[in-house]
C-alpha cells in the first residue's frame, strides 16, 4: 500500500478513534514520525518552541498532505521540510505560507501583527499583507539563483548569463537607493 | 593577537559593577536579523554562505560601529578557541559548533557582539554588568539602525523582522538578564519563582549546566514572546520581573543571615577552604562554590575578596579559559589538577594582585 501523502510504501497503518468517527491513515516511515510527533505534542500540549505544532490540528490526512506538498518558488522549501526542521528556508516564505503559518504564530505568539521598530526606508509603506517592495524584489534574486544552477545544469549558460545580469541590476538599484538617502 | 588581550582581560559584563549588580550580574538583548536577498542560514548552499558573510563583513566596515570591532573567522579557529568565545558569551554554543563560513566581530570592551551566520544571517548582542537594560537597548537601537542603512534587512509589514525560526519573527529580541539567586535556592524557594515565572511566560534557564540542572545558582530570565509587543514592552516585561526577585533574594539573605548565620558562615568558609586548597576540582564543584563564596562576600562574611574576583573566576576556571592561560590542550583529569592549582596560586598571591 502506498503512503497517502507521498509515493512511499506505507509502513504504518494507524486508525484514529475520535467522537463518532473511525479515521484509518496509511504512511511512509516518514509522514508517519511527522504524524506521531504531532499527535504527541498536541496531546501534550507541551511548552516546547511550539514550531511544528498548530498547523494540522482539525485537518484532515488530505488537506495536511496537499499542504505539506506547497513549495516556496524561491528557495524551493516544501512546507513538509519545514515542519520537519521548524526552521523556515528564505524571507519569502513568509508570503508564500503566510495562511498556513498564521495559525503557528497566532500559538507561539499570541499575537499576528508586528507593533516594534521599523526599518527607515520601509516605515511609509501602507500595503501591510506583502513585504515593502525593496525586500520583494530582493528576495526574488533568491529564485533567480536557483534559476542559474539549473541552467548551468542543463548547460543553458545564455539563460544563466541573462539572469546574472538581472540579479546584478536589481542589487545595484539597492545599493543606489540606499546612496541617496 | 586578539586572544592575547582577551585572554589578559576579562569582559566588561564581568566586572561585576553596575546596578544591583549584587544579585544581577548582568543584562543582554540580541537582536535576530536576515538579508533579503539570501537564504536563510540552514538553507543556504555553502557559496551562498561565504557570499552573505562577505557582504555582511564589508558593509559592516562601513559603520562606525563596525570600524571599531575586531573579526574573527570562526571557520579558521581552534576548537578551542572558539570554546573560549563561548564561555565569554561572545558567540552561542551552536555558532561555535556550526560547520561552514561563519564570524563574529566584537568590540575590546566586550559589549557588542555581532554573529554572522548563526542561525540567522546577522545576530546582534549587547551585553553589560549589573541591570542595565535601557542602555543595553539604546546602545543595540543605535548598532542596529547603523547597521539597517548598509544592509537591506529582510521586512514584512505585518510579520516584521523575518527569521529563519517563527518563534524570533516581528522584533527578533530576545532580552535576557542574568540572576545570582543561592540564597532562594538555599530556602528552597527557586522553584516556587519559577513556576511563577513561566504563568507570564518568561523564559528561565541555569546559566551553567545542561537542561534544568544549574550549577553555581546562576538563573536567566528572558521574553520568550517576540512578536505583537514593541521593543520597549518586550524589555519591560522582563525589567519589572526583576526587582521582585532581586526582593526575594535579598529577604531569603536576610533570613538566612538571622536565622542560620552560624551554618551560612559555615557552608561559606568550607566553600572558600576547598577552593583554596584542593589539589583537583571539578568545572561544576568550583561553580557551585565560588556561588557560595559569592554570597559569604556579599554578606559580609569573607574578608580580602571582593565580588568581581568571585565573577573573574567563575569565567577564568572554565575549560577553555584554563587551557588558554596555560597554553596547552588538557584532558578533563588534567585539567581538574590544573583548576585547583590555578584556584590555590590566585588566592596565595592575594586577590588584590590580580586584575
Amino acid at each position: 500500500m502506498q503512503c497517502q501523502q507521498c509515493d512511499k510504501q506505507a509502513m504504518f497503518h494507524i486508525t484514529e478513534l475520535e467522537t463518532g468517527d473511525v479515521r484509518e491513515l496509511h504512511l511512509c516511515e516518514d509522514h508517519a514520525r511527522v504524524y506521531l510527533n504531532q499527535a504527541e505534542a498536541d496531546s501534550q500540549e507541551n511548552e516546547s518552541d511550539g514550531t511544528g505544532g498548530a498547523v494540522g490540528v482539525g485537518q484532515t490526512a488530505k488537506e495536511l498532505s496537499e499542504i505539506d506538498q506547497r513549495v516556496c518558488e524561491m528557495c524551493g522549501i516544501t512546507f513538509f521540510e519545514f515542519r520537519n526542521q521548524g526552521r523556515l528556508g528564505c524571507p519569502h516564505d513568509y508570503v508564500q505560507f503566510e495562511e498556513e503559518l498564521e495559525p503557528l504564530i497566532a500559538n507561539i505568539h499570541g499575537e499576528l501583527k508586528h507593533t516594534g521598530c521599523r526599518p527607515k526606508r520601509e516605515r511609509s509603506a501602507e500595503d501591510q499583507s506583502v513585504l515593502p517592495e525593496s525586500t520583494e524584489k530582493l528576495t526574488s534574486v533568491i529564485g533567480m539563483r536557483k534559476e542559474i544552477r539549473e541552467a548551468v545544469e542543463d548547460e543553458d549558460y545564455e539563460v544563466a548569463g541573462t539572469l546574472r545580469d538581472d540579479i546584478q541590476k536589481i542589487l545595484h538599484q539597492w545599493h543606489a537607493e540606499e546612496s541617496k538617502e | 593577537m586578539k586572544f592575547e588581550v582577551l585572554k589578559s582581560s576579562v569582559g566588561e559584563w564581568l566586572k561585576g559593577t553596575g546596578p544591583e549588580s549584587d544579585i544581577v550580574m548582568s543584562s543582554r538583548v540580541r537582536l535576530a536579523r536576515n538579508l533579503a536577498q539570501y537564504p536563510f542560514v540552514g538553507r543556504a548552499s555553502e557559496m551562498e554562505r561565504r557570499e552573505v558573510e562577505e557582504f555582511l563583513r564589508s558593509r559592516l566596515t562601513k559603520t562606525s560601529v563596525g570600524s571599531r570591532l575586531e573579526y574573527m573567522d570562526l571557520g579558521g579557529l581552534e576548537d578551542l578557541d572558539r570554546q573560549f568565545l563561548v564561555e565569554r558569551q561572545l558567540i552561542s554554543r551552536e555558532h561555535a559548533d556550526a560547520t561552514g563560513a561563519r564570524g563574529v566581530a566584537i568590540d575590546s570592551a566586550e559589549q557588542v557582539s555581532l554573529m554572522i551566520n548563526e542561525e540567522d544571517h546577522l545576530r546582534i548582542q549587547c551585553l553589560h554588568s549589573g541591570l542595565d537594560l535601557e542602555a543595553v537597548w539604546a546602545q543595540i537601537r543605535s548598532v542596529d539602525e547603523e547597521i539597517e542603512a548598509v544592509v537591506p534587512y529582510a521586512f514584512h509589514q505585518r510579520w516584521g523582522y523575518l527569521t529563519a525560526c517563527p518563534t524570533n519573527v516581528g522584533t527578533g529580541i530576545r532580552v535576557s538578564v542574568m540572576l545570582h539567586l543561592p540564597a532562594l535556592v538555599i530556602t528552597r524557594q527557586i522553584d516556587k519563582v519559577f513556576r511563577s515565572l513561566h504563568k507570564i511566560s518568561l523564559a528561565v534557564r541555569g546559566l551553567y549546566g545542561e537542561g534544568s540542572q544549574a550549577f553555581g545558582d546562576f538563573y536567566q530570565i528572558s521574553n520568550q514572546i517576540t512578536l505583537g509587543r514593541t521593543e520597549s514592552e518586550l524589555i519591560s516585561q522582563v525589567a519589572d520581573v526583576v526587582p521582585v526577585l532581586i526582593d526575594y533574594e535579598r529577604r531569603a539573605r536576610d533570613f538566612l543571615l538571622e536565622e542560620t548565620e552560624r551554618n551560612v558562615h559555615d557552608q561559606v568558609s568550607r566553600a572558600f577552604g576547598i577552593l583554596r586548597t584542593a589539589q583537583t576540582i571539578s568545572a561544576e564543584e568550583t561553580m557551585q562554590l565560588l556561588s557560595r563564596v559569592r554570597m559569604g562576600v556579599l554578606l559580609g562574611l569573607v574578608d580580602d575578596l571582593h565580588v568581581s574576583d568571585v565573577n573573574k573566576l567563575l569565567v577564568r576556571t572554565q575549560p577553555a579559559h584554563l587551557q588558554k592561560m596555560k597554553g596547552i590542550d588538557l584532558d578533563t583529569k588534567d585539567r581538574n589538577i590544573e583548576r585547583a592549582r590555578f584556584l590555590r596560586s590566585y588566592f596565595e598571591a592575594g586577590s588584590s594582585g590580580e586584575n
